[in-house]
């Protein structure tokens, strides 16, 4: 049979999915153990245990300094700062993307605006945040709103004008005024599409996330690895780095699930 | 003076005329359907009747009041294709028809009068056969079912006239069938004046008690936009079950020119 007629069956797909993991993983325990056989003291590649040591010392020691886990106050404040800029981001993001896509009055402003704003790269302006919002927590919420924000506005404008024209006539006629409709009509569609963009920008937000703590910050998960990055910490960095993308991904999959439950007769549902 | 007056009505986009000097008057609770070949501006004439375009030149006039140039709550539609809301159930559907004129603000009813207006819906459903899928989805449902629940839907509103732009264009025959026989009932029941689009000339002379031809009467081989469509026949039909044979016969020579043209173009 022609490969491009022959599908994995469950086990197989499986078996194909953990395949690469498994030999990445065994790549670098090879990697790893022959550097260390090497020089004992090497930082660069520590080995599986060394990385399970240091995760026991972030995650369940008590730190001597500040009498906090480090590892969960860490991801305690990344979170914190990614939940309320991507809140905040969705917030208006919807609101500008209703209105720049159902009225028409309203896009004739906001749709070039948002084209151009969205054009902006946020880390440039990042050095105006500074001096705008200052060196603390706001800064880093600013940064996820101002780098997501003109993204989700677009992306809803773009859904909310491809609604079926059919739909807001047919309200119209059952009485609805402007208003009405948006409540009713078009703000729940779009309910459904701004999780599936919010799927689609937690990578991005992240990124804005990390960025910000590693420029300044006393806490958070990209401060801690930028700052053992100076001691070539490895034991550290790569759980972190693992850990990091296992709260992206749990975050992916509940916004996937929140959009099943929430909304079972949308598109997004399913994908 | 008649329900619906249609005064000397121009539509066209640009050079592109697609209707020219169209007058008509419409009787209360007489059901049209509008017939013709396609892009003869039969569906335009449904959208100036509901509103949703602007003639160029005229006046369409409801008991003598200009038509809004906004659809409203006046005439109902049903679509072929998006006439629901998909992200209600299919008792929402219905009932929002009865939330949204009584709340401006919210949009919403709560206690007793949602669950007021929830069992008018219920009942409304009831009489169009959907009581078994209340709390369905419409991507749930067949596109007949799709149909019956948009037809409620509109029919709850109160309209004082209902468009229907191709209902049943999607559905196969033997469904088609029973939407017909659903539709007759309604009309009956309600009395309301209907203006319906179809592309199926027996439907069109089954279903309606007058029908519409759409059609040029003059055509320029060198500019083909520069003439739009007129009504070109305008046939009483009875109501005693004549069938469609018996109908075409009984047309005028010229309308039965035009009536055999359009069947073979329904045919092509």
């Amino acid at each position: 049979m022609r490969l491009i007629n022959r599908h994995p069956g469950r086990g197989g797909r499986l078996l194909l999915a953990l395949l690469p993991l498994v030999l990445l993983l065994l790549v670098y325990a090879v990697a790893s153990a022959m550097r260390l056989a090497e020089n004992p003291g090497d930082r660069l590649l520590p080995s599986i245990g060394q990385m399970a040591n240091a995760v026991k010392q972030m995650a369940f020691t008590e730190d001597e300094g500040t009498g906090e886990y480090l590892m969960w106050s860490d991801t305690a404040a990344s979170l914190k700062r990614l939940a309320f800029g991507l809140g905040l981001a969705a917030l208006v993001g919807l609101c500008l993307g209703i209105s720049a896509g159902s009225f028409p009055m309203l896009s004739a402003t906001l749709s070039p605006l948002l084209a151009m704003m969205s054009m902006i790269p946020p880390l440039a302006v990042m050095p105006i945040l500074f001096i705008v919002f200052g060196l603390d927590e706001l800064f880093k919420v600013m940064l996820i709103v101002i780098g997501v924000t003109p993204l989700l506005a677009r992306d809803l404008e773009q859904c909310a004008r491809e609604m079926p024209q059919e739909v807001i006539v047919k309200a119209q006629t059952l009485g609805a005024n402007s208003w009405t409709i948006v409540l009713r009509v078009i703000l729940p569609q779009l309910l459904s599409r701004l999780l599936v963009s919010l799927r689609l920008m937690v990578g991005a937000a992240w990124l804005f996330l990390i960025s910000a703590e590693a420029m300044s910050a006393t806490a958070g998960l990209g401060y801690r690895i930028f700052l053992l990055r100076r001691y070539m910490a490895m034991d550290v960095i790569l759980p972190y780095v693992l850990w990091i993308t296992l709260l992206a991904w749990l975050m992916d999959y509940a916004l996937r699930q929140l959009n099943r439950w929430w909304f079972p007769w949308s598109e997004g549902a399913k994908a | 003076m008649s329900y619906i007056t249609i005064k000397n009505v121009w539509q066209s986009y640009g050079d592109h005329v697609v209707l020219e000097s169209l007058n008509l008057s419409v009787e209360e609770g007489e059901f049209c359907t509008l017939v013709g070949a396609s892009g003869c501006g039969k569906s335009t004439f449904l959208r100036l009747l509901l509103g949703q375009e602007r003639p160029t030149k005229g006046q369409l006039l409801l008991q003598g009041e200009p038509l809004r140039g906004e659809p409203d709550a006046s005439r109902g539609v049903v679509f072929q294709r998006y006439s629901v809301f998909s992200h209600l159930n299919v008792l929402d559907n219905v009932a929002v028809a009865l939330e949204l004129p009584q709340a401006p603000l919210m949009g919403r009813l709560f206690g007793h009068a949602k669950r007021q207006a929830r069992s008018q819906a219920a009942q409304m459903l009831e009489r169009v056969g959907l009581s078994h899928a209340l709390h369905r989805y419409p991507s749930q449902l067949s596109g007949g079912m799709q149909q019956r629940l948009a037809i409620a839907q509109a029919l709850i509103a109160r309209p004082r006239v209902l468009l229907l732009d191709e209902p049943f264009g999607a559905l196969d025959p033997g469904i088609r069938k029973d939407m017909h026989t659903l539709l007759q009932e309604l009309w009956r029941e309600t009395r309301l004046t209907v203006f319906m689009v179809t592309h199926d000339l027996s439907e069109g002379f089954n279903l309606g008690t007058r029908l519409l031809v759409f059609d040029k009467t003059r055509i320029d081989p060198q500019a083909p936009q520069a003439y739009g469509a007129r009504i070109t026949c305008d046939i009483p039909l009875n109501q005693s079950g004549m069938s469609v044979q018996e109908a075409i016969a009984a047309l005028p020579p010229l309308a039965l020119g035009q009536s055999i043209s359009l069947f073979k173009k329904e045919g092509s």
